[in-house]
């Protein structure tokens, strides 16, 4: 085979194999994801047997540990609607009632079970919602 | 003082506006006493930023919270190490650290070339200044540091205790010594872009800045590893977070062209791929601060806030069209010169490695932007977790760990049988060696983390390899004794066997993240004083409980602290000082834990929680004393063949523990500290008293040291590699001439076998 062709024949295998695992990439992205939605839209949309990425805050005085299960109510960022989580896992320092959480939660009968140390806290230092420094420049 | 850093930064803005101007003037006319100009005006941003940094920290250092910065995230409780290091902890600190930064690493650089393609340097400057131009606009229009409150308030918010611990005051100048480093390789790629000077040239001016990039990036991920291992009360070292994705990118097309420039170098390919990896690094190093900045991905690390993403939305628009733009039309004369000879050739591996390195960067791309693909494809914002990255990154990092164990032993141009016989003979004994072992000790199970360790044996052995080989030449010619030859071997041929060290450090890191990740064993579990639990081979018992309480506002010396170490001296178990992380946590409450392997003690163990002061007065005068952030102080036995890893979360939510609290709010007042602290004290005799059950982790892992000592290998191998050899070093006040080369006879033979000077 000539050079030019063998070169050829190695681009085109390289290119179909860069493709497929494009392709294989792209597909397991899409059916390995858990759709993000607020407490409101889970309310709505949950089907039991599948995950999703529950986001909100921490409802104040929703907290209570019973045992190895952190109960607790993830509501929307604007209030209103909450829905309670019971969780198993790694309980990360910041998190604390009035928190921005995420948790990967799943519909078992009527309630939603969190995910074993799915639960991430958004870092307190990173999350000001009035720093000063917004407040008033002089 | 405020006043005169909001005036630094604008004259800092006018300077960047004015070297742009100037560099580009010099470069198009040709009347390069312009593009001077432009240059020293990056020594100017550089004193400018210097000034305003500096103001910065002593407003930090002096408790001025008339800055709203010192007031969000300092206070005068705030240990001064952790003081002077708050500066890079907020939104607006952080942006001028970054440019502070990059105003030096670029006058490093452009010093450093002063005499060398002026035509590239000129575009280079302007590019350079154009990133200082944009962050300091940043700060002045949206993220202002100099801005200040009157009046100004007692007292600050404090650093957030989760930082407030060595490594990660380092871990940001780290990165963003990285990040910066980045854009400098990009600067000078698109200058030679855009000077139309594409030969190997440019690439030499910033071979160095590229591997200092690639050296504190990685520096920066590894700190960020071991705080959130030794900090965060999780236990692991790594998430798929979005910002640690963001700084790992970066680093893997770093890394690909610290490998690639060689094949440029040597035999004059790959100058499209080097080009577009340098744009590529430095465009991620942007997205990586654009990340972090702009709240578009939910990630623990990322700053609250919008207001940042558009400026940087429109800068990394900038950024990618005009790299395309500018390598699509400069395609004709980035032609390689020479065609690869052979699919088994030192050239092929170094890009087999480069299309791992690059697919492991867009695999990572994929899924940490993945939500925000997802949301414009189909409408629903949606995520990946780790068990998505992990089935992508295990095999590639396997593949990776191969070729770093072929790579260097390869012929160059065309690898014959006797050739590949000769060299990897030994190294696959070694890895089948090795395989023979983990069997017969019945590891079994975990195929993945078998290959791998297999994989690091047999890197571990071509490099041995070609160390014996290499220290054999040498005592050979030069009759040296085995260790002289050795350091003879290495210090004739840094960059070459610094990169061998490289590559065995990352071996060895490898091999502590397959052991860590698959043989871990883990509990959470509730425990009361006296009960025990087992975790892997491991019997752990909880023995007692332990509290501190830490003097707060300097009030021991008050009639506060007086009677609080009256109260203290009449509660045993109760100890007065300051937090054993002292990070300034008001009350401590922790664990004895007694941790024994069949009926033999191991160790004892005191994992501990602080619980910190907040600024909020709704909770009153002693529930604010330690309504702040709670956060773990794990407590660790590191070993070289496994930790044992605990952490505790102390219940305070017993109705005792709040009737103290909420009798101290009413009958104590606000003003007086150090009286609150005296309920706190209370507070943790009661616990002591009567302790209730805590919440445990407890985790047995095999090789976590691994990681860390594979970095730290990588930390020596690098720094072998980046200083300059003998040869280069200049004699005081020799301005010109290189030291005359004595007999080299290493050098000789290192160059006789293999025309490959790196890794």
């Amino acid at each position: 085979m000539n050079p030019a062709r063998k070169r050829t024949v190695r681009l085109v295998v390289a290119l179909s194999v860069a493709v497929v695992l494009a392709s294989a990439l792209i597909y397991t992205s899409f059916s390995a994801a858990s759709p993000a939605l607020s407490p409101s839209q889970l309310l709505h949309q949950a089907q039991p047997g599948r995950s999703y990425l529950l986001t909100g805050t921490v409802l104040a005085h929703s907290v209570v540990r019973n045992g190895a299960v952190l109960d607790f109510s993830v509501a929307d960022r604007a209030g209103g609607t909450a829905v309670p989580v019971a969780y198993t896992g790694t309980v990360p320092d910041p998190f604390k009632e009035g928190r921005e959480v995420i948790v990967t939660v799943e519909k078992q009968g009527g309630e939603y079970v969190g995910e074993r140390n799915s639960l991430i806290t958004k870092c307190p230092s990173k999350y000001k919602e009035t720093p000063s420094s917004e407040k008033q420049p002089s | 003082m405020a006043t005169l850093g909001r005036v630094c930064l604008l004259l800092a803005l006018v300077v960047c506006v004015y070297g742009i101007a100037a560099s580009i003037y010099g470069v198009r006319t040709g009347r390069f006493e312009f593009s001077e100009s432009g240059r020293r005006s990056v020594y100017a941003l550089a004193g400018i930023l210097t000034v305003a940094f500096a103001i910065l920290e002593v407003a930090f250092l002096h408790n001025d919270f008339a800055f709203n910065t010192v007031a969000d995230t300092s206070s005068r409780t705030t240990p001064t190490f952790y003081k002077a290091a708050a500066v890079w902890s907020s939104q607006e600190g952080s942006l001028l650290l970054w440019a502070w930064l990059m105003s030096l690493w670029s006058s490093l650089a452009l010093f450093l070339t002063r005499r060398r393609i002026r035509d590239v340097a000129a575009y280079a400057t302007a590019i350079m200044l154009g990133f200082g131009g944009f962050f300091i606009a940043l700060m002045v229009f949206y993220a202002q540091p100099f801005a200040t409150t009157h009046p100004a308030p007692s007292e600050g918010v404090g650093l957030d205790p989760l930082l407030r611990f060595p490594t990660m005051m380092i871990h940001p100048p780290m990165l963003y010594s990285g990040y910066t480093l980045c854009t400098i390789p990009l600067a000078f790629g698109m200058g030679a872009l855009l000077a139309r000077r594409v030969d190997a040239e440019w690439i030499r001016v910033i071979r160095r800045f590229a591997f200092g990039a690639w050296f504190f990036l990685g520096i920066g991920i590894l700190l960020g590893a071991r705080w959130s291992y030794s900090e965060l009360g999780w236990g692991g070292y790594w998430g798929w977070d979005a910002v640690e994705n963001a700084s790992l990118m970066p680093w893997l097309t770093g890394t690909a062209f610290l490998h690639s420039l060689m094949i440029q170098e040597k035999r004059g390919m790959l100058k499209v791929w080097n080009v577009s990896l340098v744009l590529a690094t430095g465009t991620l190093a942007i997205m990586g601060t654009f990340l972090v900045r702009s709240g578009v991905l939910n990630s623990i690390h990322a700053f609250g806030g919008q207001t940042l993403g558009v400026p940087f939305v429109v800068l990394i628009a900038v950024l990618i069209a005009s790299s395309i733009y500018l390598v699509v039309s400069r395609r004709d004369m980035l032609r390689t010169e020479h065609r690869l000879d052979s699919l088994l050739s030192r050239e092929s591996m170094f890009l087999a490695n480069n299309v791992v390195l690059v697919a492991l960067c867009f695999v990572i791309f994929w899924g940490t932007y993945f939500p925000l693909i997802s949301e414009a494809l189909t409408g629903h914002e949606a995520s990946v977790g780790p068990p998505w990255f992990d089935r992508y990154t295990v095999p590639l990092a396997l593949i990776l760990v191969l070729l770093s164990g072929i790579g260097p032993v390869i012929a160059w141009r065309r690898a014959t049988l006797a050739n590949a016989r000769r060299n990897f003979l030994a190294p696959i004994a070694v890895a089948l060696a090795t395989l023979v072992v983990l069997l017969a000790a019945g590891v079994t199970g975990k195929p993945g983390a078998i290959a791998m360790f297999c994989c690091a044996a047999f890197v571990i052995g071509s490099i041995g390899q070609e160390f014996f080989r290499g220290v054999r030449a040498r005592r050979a010619m030069a009759d040296e004794a085995p260790p002289t030859a050795l350091v003879a071997l290495v210090r004739r041929n840094r960059r070459r066997y610094g990169g061998y060290i490289v590559h065995v450090g990352i071996a060895v890191l490898f091999v502590g993240v397959a052991a860590s990740s698959s043989f871990q064993h883990a509990s959470e579990l509730g425990l009361s004083p006296g009960q025990s639990s087992r975790v892997g081979a491991y019997t752990v018992r909880y023995v007692r409980p332990t509290a501190s309480v830490t003097p707060d506002y300097d009030s021991a010396s008050t009639q506060g602290g007086r009677e609080l170490s009256v109260v203290i001296r009449a509660e045993p178990g109760v100890t007065l000082g300051p937090d054993t992380a002292r990070t300034g946590a008001t009350l401590s409450l922790g664990a004895v834990l007694d941790v024994s392997k069949g009926g033999h003690h191991v160790i004892t163990l005191r994992p501990s929680e602080g619980f910190y002061a907040s600024e909020e007065p709704t909770q009153g005068s002693v529930g604010h004393l330690i309504g702040g952030q709670p956060v773990s102080h794990v407590a660790l036995d590191a070993g070289v063949t496994r930790d044992v890893w605990t952490a505790i979360a102390p219940n305070i939510e017993t109705p005792q523990l709040k009737r103290i609290i909420a009798l101290g709010n009413r009958t104590l007042p606000y003003i007086h500290p150090g009286e609150g602290m005296v309920a706190i004290a209370a507070m943790a005799a009661a616990y002591m008293k009567s302790p209730p059950q805590a919440q445990f982790h407890l985790i047995v892992s095999p090789l976590v040291m691994w990681i860390w000592l594979g970095g730290l290998i990588v930390v020596g191998g690098a720094l072998i590699a980046i200083w300059p050899a003998p040869s280069v070093v200049r004699h005081p006040g020799d301005r010109t001439l290189a030291r005359p080369r004595r007999a080299r006879p290493g050098s000789r033979l290192s160059s006789a076998r293999s025309p490959f000077t790196g890794f």
